[in-house]
């Protein structure tokens, strides 16, 4: 069975702030998918960081809600590496506002496996800032 | 002594103690005195990337306002490169400082922002302690002071992230960077290959459910180091070295093959060379690098 | 003086708007008019026949046709009046249909004012205007070909036939080029070096062909016509003539080094024959590899030279020669992959590129194993080109046949092998290109929709590990290759770039030399008498090569054939008597066509007429023919006179290449802008003076506008920059007489801008009304300003 995206207004509006919440030029993409091997997290994504680019393209709803961006570490190696000159990092960086400006957190801070103070303080700050709102 | 303002961050007044101690050490043994910056705060952590977020810049700008005071207040003389050791630390300050001074509406707004500060003014240089030694120290200059050589010691260097991207923020060619291993020449050692050295070591998801992927990627990164013939790694991030060092427990416990190496900060290393072996603070590192180092001479010779 | 004014009906087009009765009756009332006319066709050879008649029946000697477009119908009145005996410049044309008729339909009465006002200001061009005498040079029949690779090869031979006297010069020991080192030749898989050794041999053959090889380009003075060119010949240490290329030398030669030829893949010896088919055929001595030869260490070759050959006193010469024109074919360099560390290149074994994979399959023919190649391999495509990470943006565009012909080789070869090719946009564009992309596909090469982020090394094997992104299933792959070739795209080569400087011809932003018009004078630089062939102007095949190359050959013999060359009578000229020889002028000039001999001097042969010169010169001593100061003022003036309180006119200066191209666009789509704008015809608004605007606003303009070019498709160098200095100027003067600096506005265009053109016209009246007149008083205190020049 093959599904059928119908291409709808709404789809406009999220490739639209896609782009102005990350200030990137998504349509640059030419999906050569050299940020997916190039990213460390790729197998642990449910969505390939190229198919997060081609979903934001089309502006298909499912990429705010996939798993994969928020596996994205931030690390930038896509980044250094497409050849449109896509930071894709702003891109991941900006779907996962799109969920937290709804104020829904990622992770519960308050519920860890490990005492908070025997991590390293930028671990817990940046993940407190990649994870919530 | 030659006094440049120091940036510590959280982390290295918690768990990296050791790292700042040691780096302390060595640069006085070189000359360079590392002046802590009053009232400091925290810089974030990681750059907000979102196009709208323009108070994410305050708190590290504000940092940069204290360097400007302290020259204004005779503390330093005309010194401006703001010395950081944290790698993400080093990202965040200075992505802020090129965010703003390329951006003078920006500016004006954060400095509207901070009305109780005085403005920043922008002419703050954000540098990593590695370029220091590269390019204000020297490389050669170190080798001349290194007390202990390294000798035979296998190094593999591990630059994560932060230090290398993006580029315009990274000390070095982001694909094929050099600083580290010429460190480690510097001090006499042998920087072996890791084809894993600036895969990311998976960062802050080391807090919560996904540690896992943490301990997936060191099993990685020290399993390299480890076939090419490194007896330690080092690195110039704490939370690196955290999620290499310390969660090498959990990748034991995930991969029974797996084979504990010592990861330490190169300050550590660099105490040692330079004859400051009391402070590299060796006795907090996870992994005890302290058997490899005494087997092989770098430790105890003093006493 | 008596002028004949004419105005044309344009079959309805003109006259359904433009009221050309009141145009004619108010141009019979200007000076010096002594016959008016409107006539409804007048580029019809009725309307022609009229101006000739009246030429000599009335014996006028200024003509104005308002009436088109000059760039439409100019050279067609041009021609009339030259019939009857003036000369071509004395006939100025308003552009009364595409500048007021058309953009101005909707409202006829300001299209009849302004139509008015476009054909005074035609009257008072003419009014100024002096017969300007045809500008021509000798031409002999000497011409520089740089480069001798197929392209060089190519143009030399279409020269030499022709009977033209051909210099070709190569820096490499043998000619030939890069299409010498390749195997087979898409998509016909010819022989590559089988059908270029031919033409190799008649270069060397050709009589009217001087072959120098091993030899450099040192130095080029002069212009179109009269180039000097100064030549280094290297010592080959071997006499061309008196070798055999027996090889007895090189057998017993005792040294080995790389041999580039081979892209260091095999040795070769101290001295060698640069390859099989070598031209000329000859050994030669490589001085940096021997052990010694001043004083000479080994000497064993001459000692076996039965023809006498070799001569360890070798000198290197220099060569002066003049020739007429230039031919640059200096080619390209392959993109070096060590710019892209993480695909290892030289630091994984089997990690190679697709030029040394052309030498592999080549000896492999020959029966040399260079090195073992195994079952799988895998091509990596758009290294280096493509990609904005390494700031090459443009495509190569041979990469995609050249992997499809050298992975179906390897398959034909060995039908047992896995061929991968990793692409992302397969481009098969050329002539029998699809056809040759699909025998590959029947063939059993697998194209995979993806780009590798990283190569990595199977520690143990030494395999190369390709993981990539098959885009197409969304799925990542992962497999292990004997060898991985890079398909590494062209750069400009280092010799293209040294050439480029030499001869001031600019690049464009890929680098590449820059043709003069993209569509039409593609193997034209803007530099006269100078074409570029080949690969020098981007990455193309042999088939674009050599037909670039006879092209270039085309346009060379068309300056030299006639012996002599008719140039733009758009030339600077000197006042002497103002010049101080300051040498200001000396910087200012794009092209360096002036030098200062006590005054300034202008070489007409290299002066490309953009005059942005003239703003540089503190004493107006410097001028343009047929765009003169007093020519282009006597059009602001007359476009200012009789100008109502509260009425605005905005002056807007057009490069006669895009700005004026584009408003004729704007008016033949019958885009509608204001009827405020009073455009008026520049080579180049750089030929704005900083005064010149200045003393537009003294007489009552309301705003300024100045379009030129985009830097891409400009035919002058850096005008924007002078336009940039001279507006600059001007509103500082503004600013201290008390007026709104931003009444002067500056832009870039290329033709097709028909929007933007519209907004900016209408934003410059918008700014006029909403600042209002400009006060008296403010007029006259900015007469009373001068320009600063900063020296």
């Amino acid at each position: 069975m093959s599904e059928v995206i119908y291409m709808g207004e709404k789809n406009k509006k999220l490739s639209e702030k896609i782009e102005e919440l990350s200030g990137e030029k998504i349509t640059l993409c030419e999906q050569c998918g050299i940020c997916t091997t190039s990213c460390p997290m790729a197998d642990d994504m449910d969505i390939t960081p190229a198919g997060i680019m081609r979903y934001s393209q089309i502006g298909d709803e499912r990429v705010v809600d996939s798993e994969a961006i928020w596996i994205c570490a931030s690390c930038f190696t896509c980044t250094v590496r497409c050849p449109r000159g896509i930071d894709l990092a702003k891109v991941a960086e900006a779907l996962r506002e799109l969920n937290l400006r709804k104020n829904v957190d990622h992770i519960d801070v308050n519920h860890l496996d490990e005492e908070l103070n025997e991590l390293p303080a930028i671990a817990v700050v940046s993940a407190l800032r990649k994870f919530t709102s | 002594m030659q006094k440049f303002p120091y940036y510590p961050g959280c982390t290295l007044k918690q768990t990296a103690k050791n790292f700042e101690k040691s780096a302390i050490a060595s640069a006085r043994a070189i000359g360079i005195e590392l002046v802590e910056l009053p009232r400091w705060n925290c810089c974030g952590a990681v750059s907000s990337l979102t196009s709208d977020e323009i108070m994410r810049h305050v708190a590290p700008i504000r940092n940069l306002v204290r360097v400007q005071q302290m020259n204004d207040e005779g503390m330093l003389e005309n010194e401006y490169r703001l010395i950081t050791l944290c790698s993400m630390c080093f990202n965040v300050l200075k992505r802020s400082n090129m965010v703003v001074t390329g951006d003078a509406e920006m500016l004006h707004t954060i400095n509207q922002f901070m009305d109780t500060e005085p403005d920043y003014e922008g002419t703050v240089e954000v540098m990593h302690f590695l370029e220091i030694l590269r390019d204000v120290v020297g490389f050669d200059k170190l080798r001349a002071r290194v007390k202990k050589p390294l000798k035979d010691l296998k190094i593999s260097p591990y630059y994560g992230c932060t230090l290398l991207r993006p580029k315009e923020v990274g000390i070095d060619d982001a694909e094929a960077p050099t600083i580290m291993e010429n460190f480690i020449e510097a001090l006499g050692g042998e920087a072996v290959d890791n084809p894993y050295r600036s895969l990311c070591c998976g960062s802050y998801h080391t807090v919560g459910e996904n540690k896992k992927i943490v301990a997936e990627r060191t099993y990685k990164i020290i399993n390299a180091a480890r076939r090419n013939g490194a007896d330690v790694i080092i690195t110039s991030c704490p939370l690196c070295a955290f999620n290499l060092d310390n969660r090498q427990k959990l990748t034991k416990e995930m991969h029974p093959d797996f084979e504990y190496m010592p990861v330490l900060y190169f300050t550590q290393l660099m105490a040692i060379a330079l004859g400051k072996e009391e402070d590299a603070g060796l006795e907090d590192n996870f992994v005890d690098p302290r058997p490899i180092l005494r087997e092989r001479g770098f430790l105890g010779v003093k006493q | 003086m008596k002028i004949g004014v004419y105005v044309c009906h344009c079959g309805g087009n003109i006259s359904d708007v433009v009221d050309v009765e009141k145009v004619a009756e108010f141009a019979s009332r200007q000076p010096d008019v002594a016959v008016v006319r409107s006539i409804s066709h007048m580029c019809s050879e009725s309307g022609q026949r009229a101006i000739i008649d009246d030429i000599q029946q009335y014996n006028l000697d200024k003509i104005v046709v308002s009436a088109c477009s000059p760039q439409f119908q100019g050279e067609t009145f041009k021609k009339a009046v030259a019939k009857a005996g003036l000369n071509p410049n004395m006939v100025v044309m308003a552009n009364i249909r595409e500048q007021s008729a058309w953009p101005h339909h909707d409202e006829p009465e300001n299209a009849t004012e302004k139509a008015k006002i476009l054909t005074a200001m035609a009257i008072e061009d003419i009014r100024k205007k002096e017969p300007v005498e045809k500008v021509t040079l000798k031409m002999g029949k000497n011409v520089l070909v740089i480069g001798g690779g197929i392209a060089g090869i190519q143009a030399s031979l279409d020269l030499a036939n022709a009977g033209f006297n051909v210099y070709l010069v190569e820096k490499k020991p043998t000619i030939g080029g890069h299409m010498a080192q390749l195997s087979r030749t898409f998509p016909t898989e010819d022989c590559s070096s089988c059908i270029l050794s031919p033409k190799m041999a008649d270069v060397a053959e050709h009589p009217n062909i001087h072959l120098m090889t091993y030899s450099e380009v040192l130095e080029v003075n002069g212009s179109i016509g009269n180039f000097n060119v100064r030549i280094l010949k290297k010592p080959k240490y071997v006499d061309e003539d008196k070798c055999t290329a027996c090889n007895k030398c090189t057998e017993v030669c005792p040294v080995s080094v790389p041999d580039e030829f081979n892209l260091g893949m095999t040795m070769r010896k101290a001295i060698y024959l640069p390859s099989s088919t070598a031209v000329p055929h000859s050994h030669v001595l490589d001085e940096d590899a021997c052990l010694g030869l001043k004083p000479l260490a080994c000497g064993l070759c001459s000692q076996v030279c039965e023809a006498d050959a070799i001569n360890y006193d070798d000198m290197p010469q220099y060569i002066n020669l003049k020739v007429d024109t230039i031919i640059v074919a200096t080619g390209f360099d392959i993109f070096d992959a060590h710019l892209k560390p993480q695909y290892g290149y030289r630091k994984y074994r089997n990690v190679i590129n697709a030029l040394e994979m052309e030498r592999i399959i080549v000896e492999m023919a020959e029966g040399h194993v260079i090195r073992p190649i195994g079952k799988d391999i895998a091509f990596i495509q758009c290294v280096g080109s493509r990609d904005a990470q390494v700031g090459n943006l443009y495509c190569s565009r041979i990469c995609c046949m050249y992997a499809t012909k050298l992975a179906s080789l390897l398959k034909r070869m060995d039908p047992s092998r896995e061929v991968y090719v990793f692409y992302t946009d397969l481009r098969a564009f050329g002539k029998g290109f699809e056809e040759y992309y699909r025998t590959a596909q029947e063939l059993g090469v697998k194209f995979i929709r993806g780009r590798p982020g990283e190569l990595a090394e199977d520690p143990e094997s030494k395999k190369v590990v390709v993981r990539v992104e098959d885009t197409l299933t969304r799925k990542i792959i992962e497999k292990k290759f004997d060898l991985v070739v890079l398909s590494v795209g062209l750069v400009p080569g280092e010799g293209t770039v040294k050439i480029a400087e030499m001869l001031k011809l600019p690049r464009s932003a890929d680098g590449f030399i820059k043709e003069a018009h993209p569509k039409f004078r593609p193997v034209d630089t803007p530099v006269e008498g100078i074409f570029v062939a080949g690969c020098a102007q981007g990455p193309k095949d042999i088939p674009d090569t050599v037909a670039q190359a006879s092209a270039a050959a085309a346009r060379a013999m068309s300056l030299m054939n006639k012996g002599e060359y008719e140039m733009s009578p758009i030339k600077a000229f000197v006042h002497e008597d103002l010049c101080d020889g300051c040498g200001l002028c000396v910087e200012a000039c794009p092209v360096d066509a002036i030098k200062v001999a006590g005054v300034a001097e202008i070489n007409v042969a290299v002066c490309k007429g953009c005059g942005a010169c003239i703003s540089s010169c503190p004493r107006n001593a410097i001028d343009l023919r047929i765009f003169s100061n007093e020519e282009v003022m006597a059009q602001v003036d007359a476009a200012l006179r009789d100008k109502k309180p509260g009425e605005k006119r905005i002056i807007m200066f057009a490069d006669d290449m895009c700005t004026y191209t584009l408003a004729d666009g704007v008016g033949t789509a019958k885009l509608k802008y204001n009827s405020n704008t009073y455009i008026i015809r520049v080579p180049s608004s750089s030929r704005v003076t900083p005064e010149m605007m200045v003393r537009a606003f003294e007489k009552g303009a309301d705003g300024i506008f100045l379009g030129e070019c985009e830097a891409a498709v400009s035919p002058y160098p850096d005008t924007l920059k002078v336009i940039e200095e001279n507006v600059k100027k001007a509103r500082e003067m503004l600013a201290r007489a008390g007026i709104e600096e931003d009444r002067i506005q500056y832009s870039p265009f290329v033709t097709v801008m028909f929007k933007k053109f519209v907004a900016l016209a209408n934003k410059m009246l918008r700014m006029a009304e909403k600042y209002g007149d400009i006060p008296e008083e403010k007029r006259r205190r900015l007469g009373m300003e001068k320009v600063i020049y900063h020296e």
